[in-house]
């Protein structure tokens, strides 16, 4: 029974996919079938919920057997992953159907449906795996359907470009997680996560902290944490409810996972865990600020994905990792229907993504404005809204470890969120615009209720957060004095409530902002974008002229063509060899003969 | 007293003949004699070294040897014919149509 709940889970939507492919052609418009199968998918996914009592692993097949080496395509349901697929499942679902609305225009819909199954199945293979190879084997499967979906306008060379981008970037982190995983299998002789966990403890500190670093610069890529953060900007050339799905709710916090799955190595790895603190506070208030000036709509939201990723991995390295997991968990919903509200604001605006250009769009998104609002409202973290709890948890998990300035830093990033957050809905909607709009249209009703389960989860993912604690059961003491506790959650409240209220200020009229040389920083986002041009691909286009022009053409190509022509030449001579005269060649037969006697005769000699 | 050695020497002999006839002649015809003549000087090889050694599969496979030149014999003049019929010679020469 549960068996067939795991396949039901894990291979509905690669049915749905390739059905979707084999109708690629056809006009007829598959949207509705696909989201049925990952309805089905997400309705499995929660049964395993519902039934959950032990963790289990379960067999599929044998996949690898080479030598000593034995693997088997295993599915481990945990409550990690149990959260995992059903977070996945439910924002896919929510997005397919969205999907069915915003990409009906396109004439390549099933292409698109069948990319977007294979994705959720790529990401239900990786949090389903009870191995670091099906889980690498996941890993690419969504790295290959991001960029096959960031790229998926392709007539546009600029979004071929940022696909392009977003999978190189990639492959440098994947290296990484690829060594991490050698070097597993290396030391403990295996990849199964049962065994490599056990296994853990007698390894020496210098190779753990190695499989540590190894599997987060995996988890920096697949995550965008500095430095290769570049891509998830860029990777907002795909459709909206791509960016909803696959940069904002689950394949980049697929590194996420990857730390709660491998806390166990984690934690004996106390350096590592430091630069993973560190490296989540800067990524969470680097991003906040690009997000602060930004004028693009996609972009926004998407540095508002890096931040809270920045935030999640400060949880990770502070060893809260189930506050990680919620954080991600709530985060997946919040995030989604923000881009699904970009997407309703893009369908109304005719593709217009410069938040400048808005404004007044209230009254004609009333339904859209409301949810968005309540998302913002929560990724800011406004009491007793999801993202209150989850993000409130991972301060206060910061300041129980020790980690005074992180807390401080989070705070200042908290602020920072709210600031941008409430920015980008005033500017889009209470902002009396300067153009005349045309009057415009909310999205159907269908939609709107699809977004709605999420804005509802926005209000209330975060009210189970002490069940949650329970069920994921990866222990972690939060050592603060109620009193202590209930100032913290006062200081973080008004603080987030004081900007707020100034963002409100701020931006009731359309000011004209400051262009200082700090704005100007911000909005070339740091310049890093540049610098990466200039530095590695310069370079490393010089590299590739020189290896072209000088080794492959003048060397190697000037070798081979000698070594060709000498062939040729050879064969011109031989071939006055042959006259075609029967009677010389019998010559030939017969003086090849005698030679191969009178050398047998000499050898009998000697 | 007649031994083993003559009759080898006799094949050997026979043989070069049969070489040198498919060395310089020109016609067809003759190549085909000439081959018959090897094939013979090796089959009168295999019996006397059969008679010597008392041992009988020598002359068996000068049995099928005899078999397989009549054969090919039947085949070769069967082509040769033709060729005939074709060009209206049987030399050699006239078999030219690869050429480097």
């Amino acid at each position: 029974m549960l068996h067939n709940l795991i396949l039901i889970a894990l291979f509905s939507p690669l049915l749905s996919s390739i059905v979707s492919a084999l109708f690629i052609r056809s006009p007829k418009k598959l949207g509705i079938f696909s989201s049925i199968l990952i309805g089905i998918s997400f309705i499995s996914s929660f049964l395993l919920f519902v039934f959950y009592e032990n963790s289990f692993s379960y067999s599929l097949f044998d996949w690898l057997n080479v030598g000593n080496f034995k693997l088997s395509f295993g599915v481990l349901i945990d409550p990690i992953s149990l959260v995992m697929i059903n977070t996945v499942t439910l924002v896919a679902l929510i997005v397919h159907v969205y999907s069915i609305f915003y990409m009906d225009e396109d004439k390549s819909i099933n292409r698109y449906f069948s990319y977007l199954g294979l994705f959720v199945f790529a990401m239900m293979i990786l949090v389903m795996s009870d191995n670091f190879l099906g889980l690498f084997f996941g890993w690419e499967g969504v790295g290959l359907c991001s960029w096959l979906l960031i790229g998926f306008w392709f007539e546009n060379n600029d979004n071929t470009k940022a696909a392009n981008e977003a999978f190189i970037i990639n492959r440098i982190a994947d290296l990484g997680m690829l060594m991490g995983l050698f070097y597993i299998y290396w030391n403990t002789g295996s990849l199964q996560y049962s065994e490599v966990f056990a296994q853990i403890p007698n390894l020496s500190n210098t190779t753990i902290t190695l499989i540590a670093m190894f599997l987060f610069i995996g988890a920096m890529g697949k995550s965008a944490q500095f430095p290769l953060h570049t891509w998830l900007a860029k990777a907002m050339a795909g459709p909206t409810p791509v960016s909803a799905l696959i940069h904002a709710a689950t394949m980049v916090t697929a590194g996420v996972y990857l730390l709660v799955r491998s806390n166990e190595i984690f934690a004996l790895a106390p350096s590592v865990n430091i630069v993973i603190t560190y490296l989540g506070v800067f990524v969470a208030l680097f991003a906040a600020s690009m997000a602060m000036v930004s004028n693009d709509l996609k972009k926004i939201i998407a540095y508002s994905t890096l931040s809270q990723l920045g935030y999640m991995f400060v949880a990770c390295g502070v060893g809260a990792y189930w506050v990680a997991l919620f954080h991600l968990f709530t985060h997946a919903f919040f995030k989604s229907v923000l881009f699904l509200g970009a997407g309703n604001i893009m369908h109304a605006c005719k593709n217009e993504l410069n938040i400048k250009k808005m404004g007044g769009l209230y009254k004609d998104l009333k339904v859209t404005a409301i949810i968005m609002i309540i998302a913002s409202a929560s990724l800011s973290g406004l009491p007793f809204l999801s993202g209150f709890f989850s993000k409130d948890k991972i301060l206060e998990s910061a300041f129980s470890t020790g980690y005074l300035d992180i807390w401080i830093l989070l705070l200042l990033g908290a602020m920072m969120t709210t600031f941008y957050s409430f920015r980008l809905i005033l500017l889009v909607f209470f902002v009396p615009s300067k153009e005349k709009n045309s009057h415009t249209h909310d999205a159907p009703k269908y939609v709107l209720y699809a977004m709605g389960i999420l804005g509802v989860l926005s209000i209330s993912a975060g009210w189970i957060i002490n069940s949650f604690e329970k069920f994921i059961n990866i222990p972690f003491e939060l050592n603060i004095e109620h009193s202590t506790h209930y100032v913290m959650i006062l200081i973080t409240v008004l603080a987030v409530i004081i900007t707020l209220v100034y963002t409100i200020c701020k931006y009731k009229q359309p000011i004209k902002e400051p262009t200082s040389k700090i704005n100007t920083i911000l909005k070339n986002e740091y310049y890093i974008p540049y610098l990466y041009s200039n530095i590695f691909v310069k370079l490393y286009k010089k590299i590739a002229e020189f290896l072209y022009e000088i080794i492959d053409q003048k060397i190697l190509d000037k070798f081979y063509e000698k070594l060709a022509f000498s062939v040729f030449n050879f064969g011109i001579v031989l071939r006055k060899l042959n006259t075609s005269n029967l009677s010389i060649m019998i010559y030939f037969v017969i003086v090849g003969f005698l030679l191969l006697l009178l050398t047998n005769f000499i050898r009998i000699l000697l | 007293m007649i031994g083993l050695e003559h009759y080898l020497i006799l094949s050997v002999i026979i043989f070069c003949i049969g070489l040198l006839g498919l060395l310089r002649r020109k016609n067809l015809l003759m190549l085909f004699f000439s081959t018959e003549i090897m094939l013979n000087a090796i089959n009168l090889a295999f019996v006397s070294v059969s008679s010597y050694l008392g041992d009988i599969t020598g002359q068996t496979v000068a049995f099928f040897v005899i078999a397989i030149a009549a054969s090919e014999v039947a085949i070769g003049i069967a082509l040769i014919l033709l060729w005939f019929k074709k060009t209206r010679t049987i030399d050699l020469d006239s078999l030219k149509y690869i050429k480097g």
